[in-house]
């Protein structure tokens, strides 16, 4: 289980419990956060679950990989060096209490 | 608003992301969903990988928790269907007797399969991939040892099914009336890498052929495939994807304007001014061809239900998404930016036969669309391209060394209404 902090461009955040496995696209998803859009289900295709981690973060997040790093390029919203797919980050104890910024446009 | 009602006539993504569209914006009336599908709403796109494969459980295709609906108060009805549709008093009737009234009402009623038309295409074991239901009976027919599986088309559903069912180690074969796969869907460049994918991992891909007959054994299940010119192929099973039809029929009865889908305007509004229509059923005009068409795609589908509670919702605009459509094959990520057809040129970047290029489709010297094989980066940055409407000769294309990645990012905002209108009535 862990908690995870959605922010929303207007200011305002959404705090959810996510259990494992999931991601933090999913963890969205389940709890009905807007401006995650995830078209492809998670897929790593659409790049429509784009988040900006928070700058400050130092919880262990996985590498990105060449694919992630492709479909970067595709978000609506600019990419800058805290993006990532959400449906790419899985969620476990040890990201308890992670933020995420969610960007002002999926598609 | 407060007693606003708004029927949604099918739970598939594109009715269950309608009524998700209109809570998000704010509606606080009365939606009801109305699916003839149990459980309830789900993600199509494992049915005919993960999901069949075994790897992708029920729990995870929901596309939401039941408590969900409670949460949201969305009124969902599965398991019933609309029998019948009253305009002019605004009410539908469903099969179970229930009345429900409406200030507006969504057709999303889907579109179901093709049959084969032949003799013996309603043997046992002559199935067609659709629901939930479908993908369940498909994936206990081939957990287990090997059986001889005989696809027929080699379409996204055909091909996927196949693909997944050869890697459970199955014996596929893949018979297409066309004398290519994916004809109507993509240039001859990626359908022939994908049907060469196909044969390398050892199914069999007929092309320019055509089923005659099924033939079954004495307990009606089927045994033989018979071909034009007399072949026969031994199946244990055989899979239909020749294409779907939309659901029209309660759109019909009602005297709404039909034509290959339910036909809509810009706003996806149907004929009648209180009836919207969106999804596999809906025919749209689209700034992207230059004419009405019907897709069937998740995209379409999300992108249009924004479109339908923004109407609702008295914020119209008009739908002007670029379409996008993703398949998986083996370990090929097939994706399509764009409508790339009808196309006078292409040009391929990268390499075909390394699995990894990408068929930039022009029209008149414009960019239509791109179809990217292992190439996510060209996908993603087309569909923005394309989105803003940036425009990328042929001859840039064709430059050595040119790079979709080391273009200068043009910014994407999400259109506002006004230039959404100025682009409609440029198109139009």
């Amino acid at each position: 289980m862990a908690k995870i902090t959605y922010k929303h461009p207007n200011g305002t955040v959404t705090i959810v419990d996510v259990q494992a496995p999931n991601t933090v696209m999913r963890g969205a998803k389940l709890n009905n956060v807007d401006g995650i859009e995830a078209q492809c289900g998670g897929s790593a295709q659409c790049g429509t679950c784009h988040v900006y981690v928070d700058e400050a973060n130092t919880l262990p997040l996985p590498e990105m990989d060449s694919v992630e790093d492709d479909v970067l390029y595709g978000t609506a919203c600019e990419r800058t060096e805290f993006s990532r797919l959400s449906c790419q980050l899985p969620v476990g104890d040890e990201i308890d209490g992670l933020l995420v910024h969610l960007p002002e446009a999926q598609s | 608003m407060a007693s606003h009602a708004v029927v949604v006539v099918g739970a598939g993504q594109a009715g269950f992301d309608t009524a998700c569209a209109l809570r998000s914006r704010g509606f606080r009336g009365r939606i009801t969903l109305v699916g003839d599908e149990p459980p309830g709403p789900s993600y199509r796109p494992p049915l005919s990988k993960g999901y069949l494969a075994g790897t992708v459980a029920a729990e995870e295709i929901a596309l939401r928790p039941p408590s969900f609906y409670t949460e949201q108060d969305i009124e969902l009805l599965p398991g019933d269907r609309v029998a019948s549709l009253d305009r002019e008093r605004r009410t539908v009737l469903l099969e179970s007797g229930l009345r429900l009234p409406y200030d507006n009402l969504v057709l999303a009623t889907g579109s179901r399969p093709r049959s084969l038309p032949v003799p013996g295409a309603s043997l046992t074991g002559v199935l067609s991939l659709r629901g939930l239901a479908d993908a369940e009976d498909l994936r206990l027919r081939l957990s287990g040892p090997p059986r001889r599986l005989v696809v027929v088309g080699a379409g996204f559903i055909g091909l996927e099914v196949a693909a997944t069912a050869r890697g459970l180690g199955h014996d596929v074969t893949v018979v297409e009336a066309q004398p290519r796969a994916l004809a109507r869907a993509l240039t001859p460049t990626v359908s022939d890498r994908i049907v060469a994918e196909h044969r390398e991992r050892g199914v069999r891909v007929l092309l320019g052929r055509e089923v005659t007959a099924l033939f079954g054994d004495a307990e009606g299940r089927v045994q033989v495939m018979e071909l034009d010119g007399g072949e026969r192929i031994a199946a244990d099973l055989v899979v239909v994807g020749v294409g779907v039809l939309p659901n029209v029929e309660l759109a019909l009865a009602a005297d709404l304007l039909v034509g290959d889908g339910v036909v809509v305007d810009a706003q996806l509004r149907t004929s009648d001014p209180y009836v919207f229509a969106l999804g596999d059923c809906a025919r749209f005009p689209s700034p992207h061809a230059g004419r009405h068409v019907r897709i069937e795609s998740v995209q379409n589908a999300s992108d249009q239900a924004k479109c339908v509670a923004a109407a609702v919702c008295g914020e119209p605009y008009a739908y002007t998404a670029v379409p996008w459509f993703w398949s998986e094959q083996y370990a090929l990520r097939l994706q399509i930016a764009g409508l790339t057809a009808p196309h006078d040129e292409t040009v391929t970047v990268g390499d075909p036969a390394e699995g990894r290029f990408s068929v930039f489709c022009f029209r008149g010297g414009r960019l239509t669309g791109v179809e990217s094989v292992n190439r996510p980066a060209d996908h993603g940055i087309a569909r923005r391209l394309l989105t803003a409407g940036t425009d990328l000769s042929p001859g840039t294309v064709r430059e050595p060394g040119f790079d979709l990645k080391r273009l200068p990012r043009t910014p994407t905002a999400s259109p506002s209404r006004t230039t959404t209108q100025e682009r409609l009535s440029v198109h139009a």
